[in-house]
C-alpha cells in the first residue's frame, strides 16, 4: 500500500497528519517541483521585508518527514498521471506507482497574455522562488508597479514599500481588496497604504512592458506609459491544472470533489487551492484558496484515503490580514444579497468599521477593521448556522464576546469539549 | 516517535459563572507566572510584561463575570488556520501551544478559535494564549481564585 502527494506545502502537510493518525505504517511519498522542504507561502512577503530570516520561513520542523515517515521527492515536476494504471510519471522518467493518491497541486498566478512579459524585473509573487528572485535585484529607490490590488498584490506592495521601493499598484476594479471589502472598507485601508507612500491607479491595467533588455516603463489601458524598474504581477491565482487537461478527471475551474474529498476518479483525492469544494455559505462547490481551508481538507482526504470515514463539512471564505497599522478580519459574503439585512458601525476617524449581513437570523458575512479580537466566535456562529437575532445588535461590539450571548447558548458553548 | 494526537491533554478549566465576582486576579497571577520573575512588583514593570493568557469577560450593566481560558480542543482550528505552524500541540503534554519565536501576529488563529480564547499580544506582536501553566505544575488562575471560580476538571 502506497500513498502519493502531488504537491508539498499546506494541504499535503494536512493529509500526511490526517493519514497518520489512523495509520502509522504505509509508505507516504510526496512530490513537488518546488525544491524546498514544505514553506509557508503567506511568509513570503514577510520574507521579501526582512520580518524574519530564512529558516522561519517553513511550515512543518525539519525532522518533519522523518518523523511522520513521509519520502519527499523535491525539485521534480509530475508530468502526467495514468489514473488506468494508477502511475504518477515524473519529468525526469521516474515513474511511481500508488494506491491513494492526492492531488494538491495549489494555485498558479494568472497572467494576462500581454506583449513585453519576457524582459528582466517581471515578477509573479506566489512562491519563494518568486522574492528570492525580486530580492537579488531590488534596491533602494526602485520604481515598482504591482498589477491587482487583492491580498497578495497589496502583501507584495507592503513588502517592496518596506525595501525602500516607490509602489504604484495597478487595479482594474474601481476599489482594492475586492474580493473581500466593500467600498467603505476599501477606502480605510487604500488611505492608510497611502499614507505609506503607496500610489494606486485604479479602474485600469498594464497592457505593454517596455524596454530594451529590462523594464523601462508600462503603458496602461488608458494609454498613459509609467517608468518602471520592476513589475509583479499579482493579479489571482488559478487553480493548477495544466497537467489533468485531456483526463477523465472531473474540473469546473478546480477538480470537483465530493465530501470526502473524492474526485470522480476511484482512489483519486484532492485538497486545497487546486478544489472546488464545498461553500456553506452559497450552497454549491467553488475555488477558496485560503491556507485554512487547504489543511482542513487536506486533513479529510488523508483520513479518508487511510480508511477512516469523515466528512468535509464545507467551508467559506476567511480572511485575516494586515498593512502597515491597519488590520482587517473578513469571512463569508462581501456583497449584500436580496433580502438579507445590513448592520454597520463606522467609525473613520479612528479608522474602525464593523459590518455585518444576516438572512433569516444567520450571520451570512462579516468585514472588520481594526476591531476583531474574538472574531473567531462570530466565525462559529456562522459555522453553526446560530440564530443571532435575539443579540445582533451587540455584534457591532469591539468587545463582543461570550456574555453578548444568551446565557443558554453560552453555557452550551463553554463547557462543550 | 509519537505522532499529535496520540497525547491530547484531557485537562480543561471550566468557569463558574455565578461564582466569579471579576476580581481579576486570575488575570494577575497568569502574568505574574508567565513573566520570569516570583515577584509580583518586578513581574508587573517588565517592559515585555506577558499579557494575560485568560480573559475575564464582564460589561456595564452586567454582573455576570468569569473568566475564560484556552479549550485545548481535541480537533482545534487554530493549529489548523497558523499560516507558520506556530500554534501546534506539544509533543510531550499535548497541550495546544504558541512558539513565539515563530509566530508573526497574522491573527489567523483569532480568526478561527471558537472560544475567542487568543489574545494579541500588548507587548510581544504574537499570539498569547493559555498553555495551562507547562513550566509551572498546577495553572496559577485556578490556584489563586479567591472564590474557587475557576475549576480544571480531567475529561
Ligand atoms: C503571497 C501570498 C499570501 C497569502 N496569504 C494568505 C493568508 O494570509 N491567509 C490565507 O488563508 N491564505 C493565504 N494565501 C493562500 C495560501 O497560501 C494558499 O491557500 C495555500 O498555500 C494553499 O495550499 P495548497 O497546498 O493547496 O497549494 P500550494 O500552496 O499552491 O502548493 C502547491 C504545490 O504543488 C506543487 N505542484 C504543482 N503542480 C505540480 C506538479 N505538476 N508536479 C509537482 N509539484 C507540483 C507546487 O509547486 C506547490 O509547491 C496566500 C498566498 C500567497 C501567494
Ligand atoms: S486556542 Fe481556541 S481553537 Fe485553539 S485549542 Fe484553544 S480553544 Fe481550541
Ligand atoms: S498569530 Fe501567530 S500563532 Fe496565530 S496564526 Fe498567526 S503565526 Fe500562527
Amino acid at each position: 500500500m502506497r500513498y502519493v502527494i502531488i504537491g508539498n506545502s499546506i494541504a499535503s502537510c494536512g493529509c500526511i497528519e490526517g493519514i497518520r493518525k489512523v495509520d502509522l505504517e504505509n509508505e507516504i511519498v510526496v512530490i513537488s517541483n518546488e525544491p524546498y522542504h514544505v514553506y509557508s507561502r503567506p511568509l513570503i512577503s514577510y520574507w521579501l521585508s526582512k520580518k524574519i530570516s530564512d529558516d522561519k520561513i517553513y511550515y512543518r520542523p525539519k525532522n518533519y518527514y522523518e518523523k511522520y515517515k513521509v519520502k519527499p521527492i523535491l525539485g521534480v515536476k509530475v508530468e502526467r498521471v495514468d489514473f488506468e494504471k494508477k502511475k504518477v510519471y515524473l519529468e525526469n522518467g521516474e515513474e511511481i506507482s500508488y494506491d491513494k493518491l492526492l492531488i494538491a497541486t495549489g494555485g498558479k498566478p494568472f497572467i494576462p497574455n500581454i506583449p513585453g512579459l519576457n524582459k528582466k524585473n517581471v515578477f509573479t509573487f506566489i512562491k519563494f522562488d518568486d522574492v528570492k528572485e525580486i530580492d537579488k535585484v531590488i534596491c533602494d529607490g526602485m520604481r515598482a508597479i504591482v498589477v491587482g490590488g487583492g491580498l497578495s498584490g497589496l502583501k507584495a506592495a507592503e513588502a517592496l514599500t518596506k525595501r525602500g521601493c516607490d509602489v504604484t499598484v495597478v487595479e482594474l476594479a474601481d476599489r482594492i481588496l475586492g474580493s473581500i471589502l466593500d467600498n467603505e472598507g476599501a477606502k480605510l485601508v487604500q488611505e492608510e497604504l497611502e499614507n505609506h507612500g503607496i500610489k494606486f491607479i485604479l479602474k485600469n491595467s498594464v497592457i505593454e512592458i517596455i524596454g530594451d533588455d529590462k523594464v523601462e516603463k508600462v503603458r496602461l489601458q488608458s494609454l498613459e506609459e509609467i517608468p518602471a524598474d520592476l513589475v509583479v504581477f499579482s493579479i489571482g491565482v488559478v487553480p493548477n491544472v495544466d497537467i489533468f487537461k485531456d483526463t477523465q478527471l472531473k474540473i469546473n475551474r478546480g477538480i470537483l470533489v465530493n465530501e470526502r474529498m473524492e474526485t470522480n476518479i476511484q482512489d483519486v483525492y484532492a485538497a486545497g487551492d487546486v478544489v472546488s469544494a464545498f461553500d456553506m455559505i452559497l450552497g454549491e462547490n467553488r475555488v477558496i484558496p485560503i491556507l485554512p481551508n487547504a489543511y482542513i481538507q487536506g486533513e479529510i482526504a488523508g483520513l479518508n484515503m487511510a480508511g477512516e470515514k469523515t466528512k468535509y463539512d464545507g467551508g467559506f471564505p476567511i480572511n485575516s490580514i494586515g498593512f502597515f497599522d491597519i488590520h482587517m478580519m473578513t469571512g463569508g459574503l462581501v456583497n449584500p444579497i436580496d433580502g438579507c439585512e445590513i448592520l454597520k458601525r463606522l467609525e473613520e476617524e479612528k479608522k474602525i468599521y464593523r459590518k455585518i449581513y444576516i438572512k433569516e437570523g444567520k450571520i451570512l458575512g462579516f468585514m472588520f477593521i481594526n476591531s476583531f479580537d474574538r472574531t473567531g466566535m462570530i466565525v462559529d456562529l456562522m459555522r453553526n448556522k446560530v440564530d443571532v437575532s435575539n443579540f445582533k445588535d451587540r455584534l457591532l461590539l469591539d468587545n463582543f464576546g461570550f456574555l453578548d450571548l444568551p446565557k443558554e447558548t453560552r453555557k452550551e458553548k463553554i463547557w462543550r469539549s | 516517535m509519537i505522532i499529535e494526537t496520540k497525547d491530547k491533554t484531557k485537562r480543561r478549566i471550566y468557569p463558574k459563572e455565578e461564582v466569579c465576582i471579576g476580581c481579576h486576579l486570575c488575570e494577575v497571577y497568569c502574568v505574574l507566572a508567565h513573566s520570569g520573575t516570583k515577584d509580583l512588583i518586578k513581574a508587573f514593570k517588565k517592559k515585555d510584561k506577558p499579557t494575560p493568557k485568560v480573559i475575564v469577560e464582564e460589561k456595564e450593566g452586567y454582573y455576570i463575570t468569569f473568566a475564560l481560558q484556552c479549550r485545548h480542543c481535541d480537533d482545534p482550528l487554530c493549529t489548523k488556520a497558523c499560516i507558520t505552524g506556530a500554534m501546534h500541540r506539544d509533543d510531550k503534554t499535548g497541550i495546544v501551544v504558541c512558539d513565539e519565536d515563530k509566530c508573526v501576529g497574522c491573527w489567523s488563529c483569532i480568526l478561527v478559535c471558537p472560544y475567542g480564547a487568543i489574545r494579541r499580544g500588548e507587548n510581544k506582536k504574537v499570539a498569547s494564549k493559555c498553555d495551562l501553566c507547562l513550566d509551572a505544575g498546577e495553572p496559577a488562575c485556578v490556584q489563586n481564585c479567591p472564590n474557587s471560580a475557576l475549576e480544571i476538571v480531567e475529561a
